[in-house]
């Protein structure tokens, strides 16, 4: 295999939410959203990164974008670490990494025709001539399969699926580098769901992108990434090659979430053991001690589970890496 | 029999081009009757305002000491001030004074407010606290004291009535914007303004405040009737114009000596204040329930 390029390297991130704070202003209760993750994204490479809800995934995915400043921890893009810059200097760095919202309804302001709502990173980032703009938005207007008629309708016009096209459009308007893809096709219906993807695979291949693709379900991000990534409450939990990670899952959670997908063929469905986790993911703000999954892992403990976290580790030298001690010492 | 059943849906398309916000708010506007005489009031309030000069029967100014506290009658239609200016025409003098004093202190109030809760609402923290508390300390005065103390500090005059009554109102505006700010701030189209590199300045007067703007303008539309109420209660207490341009609440207050000898030096001013904040009230009513989108039918 080719050494690949890296286009961006994420060490030791981590983001916590004041809940509470004391009548000083000291924080009292903290939420940690992400907790000490670290990976790589390679170029023009899809990367999948799912979990529950509240596990954090749309947090780093937020951090990427500039939507949240990190609390610890490095985001090194072409050799800068994001993480570090004032707001001002990390502004420049808004045209190459973009984010396509999960909800396409509270995405675009109801108050801009879709096409100001396009062209608006362009003139933000003094991308283009203003006489030229209106050309390129027209232009992507038809990349992402609307009709260029349609530029001075507003928001509400559109339909779910329309929205999120335009949604797209305004992260592709800046020509990124990496786009974040924060459940892009969630709030929408099966039927659309599949345009959409299809449309975003088109697209990764046209202009050679990148995607960080963030989703709470397998099926969604096996259709679309290369590597994936599994998280849980605030930690990487598994990560892997795609297909190594679909067909051989060693994380008891990973598993878990494998056997909850739907299998239509009724006669591999008998073969498919159904693995239902016990009780609820605990909160962020008071996490297990140890594993972050011991008090819902249904592999025999160890006192190392509940007492010592275990790090992300290639357990067989394929780059599958993860962090449970009960595989690791296997 | 088809045929026709086609057409009809095609003009049902056709009648289904969502209409603008503007044109359904303005549809609910108009359907209620009490802001459309709000609205006519207050349009003749603007038209008197403007042209007031060429239809004032006598100088509002100049008196006449030989006609001095003449009730109403056909020469002059409101009576005579103790002074025998014609009442008529220094009401007429008087609408420019209190329509523009209530345009010009809310809108002196609702800027200065509006930048304030911004920044407070936007950047939260102790930038917030500061800001909100110091407008606390100011709405735990009441009004008319805070304003009978700045002006105690300013110095009389209209201009100094107009900074004084805009001050004392500013928390208003600033509690409205604040709260409002914090409402949609993290809603996800403000993210996608940050992710695309805008700037603070930009993502609240662009993507913000636009959609902010309905109770805002409601506050504001209901701001000026106090405010024109908060002139005259000044001008009531000799604080408001110099002498001797009229301006209603001064004129109340200069008639409240012949009180039981001539009232009707006291009606008219009384009758003219009433009339214009409750046009404003009305109006500012029926742009309330034009914003609310369950007011809608």
């Amino acid at each position: 295999m080719a050494e690949k390029e890296v286009l961006l390297e994420i060490n030791h991130l981590s983001k916590e939410f004041v809940v509470e704070k004391n009548f000083f202003g000291k924080p009292t209760k903290v939420l940690k959203a992400v907790d000490d993750v670290s990976f790589k994204i390679y170029k023009q490479e899809a990367f999948g990164l799912v979990g529950e809800s509240g596990c954090g995934k749309t947090t780093i995915g937020k951090m990427l974008a500039n939507v949240y400043t990190p609390t610890r921890g490095e985001i090194i893009y072409n050799g800068v670490d994001l993480a570090k810059l004032s707001q001002k200097e990390r502004r420049a760095y808004c045209k190459d990494i973009q984010l396509v919202f999960q909800d396409p309804y509270a995405s675009l302001n109801p108050r801009m025709t879709i096409g100001d709502i396009i062209a608006e990173p362009i003139l933000v980032n003094k991308l283009l001539p203003k006489s030229e703009v209106e050309k390129r938005v027209l232009y992507l207007l038809n990349c992402v399969g609307l009709a260029s008629h349609q530029r001075n309708r507003y928001p509400h016009e559109f339909s779910g699926g329309q929205r999120q096209r335009v949604g797209i459009a305004r992260a592709l308007a800046v020509e990124p580098k990496l786009i974040v893809c924060d459940e892009p096709v969630s709030a929408l219906d099966v039927s659309i769901q599949a345009q959409v993807l299809n449309l975003l695979v088109d697209l990764k291949q046209e202009f050679g992108l990148t995607y960080l693709f963030i989703a709470h379900g397998l099926n969604v991000v096996k259709h679309i990434s290369d590597r994936v990534g599994v998280m849980y409450l605030g930690k990487m939990q598994e990560l892997a090659d795609k297909h190594e990670l679909y067909d051989h899952p060693m994380h008891p959670y990973t598993k878990a979430l494998l056997s909850s997908t739907p299998i239509i063929d009724p006669k591999l469905k008998k073969t498919k053991e159904r693995i239902i986790l016990k009780g609820d993911v605990p909160s962020s703000i008071n996490p297990p001690s140890g594993c972050r999954f011991n008090s819902r892992c249904y592999f025999q403990k160890t006192p190392a589970c509940t007492s010592q976290c275990p790090s992300l580790v290639d357990t067989t030298d394929k780059q599958h890496f993860v962090a449970c001690h009960l595989v690791a010492d296997k | 029999m088809a045929a026709t059943q086609i057409e009809t849906t095609i003009q049902d398309v056709k009648r289904e081009k969502p209409e603008s916000n503007f044109r359904r708010m303005w549809d609910t506007l108009t359907q209620n009757k009490a802001a459309v005489v709000g609205m006519i009031v207050i349009l003749f309030l603007i038209f008197i305002a403007l042209f007031g000069k060429w239809i004032m029967p006598y100088d509002p100014n100049l008196g006449d000491m030989a006609v001095n506290k003449q009730p109403p009658s056909m020469e002059h239609w409101f009576g005579t001030d103790e002074q025998g200016r014609d009442i008529f025409s220094r009401i007429i003098d008087g609408t420019s004074v209190s329509l523009s004093v209530g345009l010009k202190a809310v809108s002196f109030a609702l800027v200065i407010g509006t930048v304030l809760g911004a920044i407070a609402g936007y950047k939260g923290g102790i930038i917030d606290t500061i800001i909100m508390r110091v407008m606390d300390m100011m709405m735990s005065i009441p009004d008319i004291l805070l304003a009978i103390t700045l002006m105690a500090a300013l110095g009389r005059g209209i201009d100094k009535a107009i900074i004084a009554i805009g001050l004392v109102t500013i928390p208003e505006y600033a509690r409205i914007v604040r709260g409002s700010i914090m409402s949609i701030k993290d809603s996800e189209y403000v993210q996608a303004a940050k992710v695309i590199g805008n700037n603070d300045f930009v993502i609240i007067f662009k993507h913000i405040l636009p959609n902010v703007l309905s109770p805002i303008i409601v506050r504001a539309t209901l701001g000026i009737s106090t405010a024109i109420l908060n002139v005259a209660a000044l001008g009531f207490l000799g604080l408001g114009v110099q002498p001797p341009y009229a301006e209603w609440g001064d004129m109340l207050g200069r008639a409240r000596s012949f009180i039981f000898e001539s009232p009707y030096m006291l009606i008219f001013p009384g009758l003219a204040i009433t009339i214009t904040v409750l046009a404003f009230n009305l109006l500012g009513d029926g742009l309330r329930d034009a914003f609310d989108p369950k007011a809608h039918h």
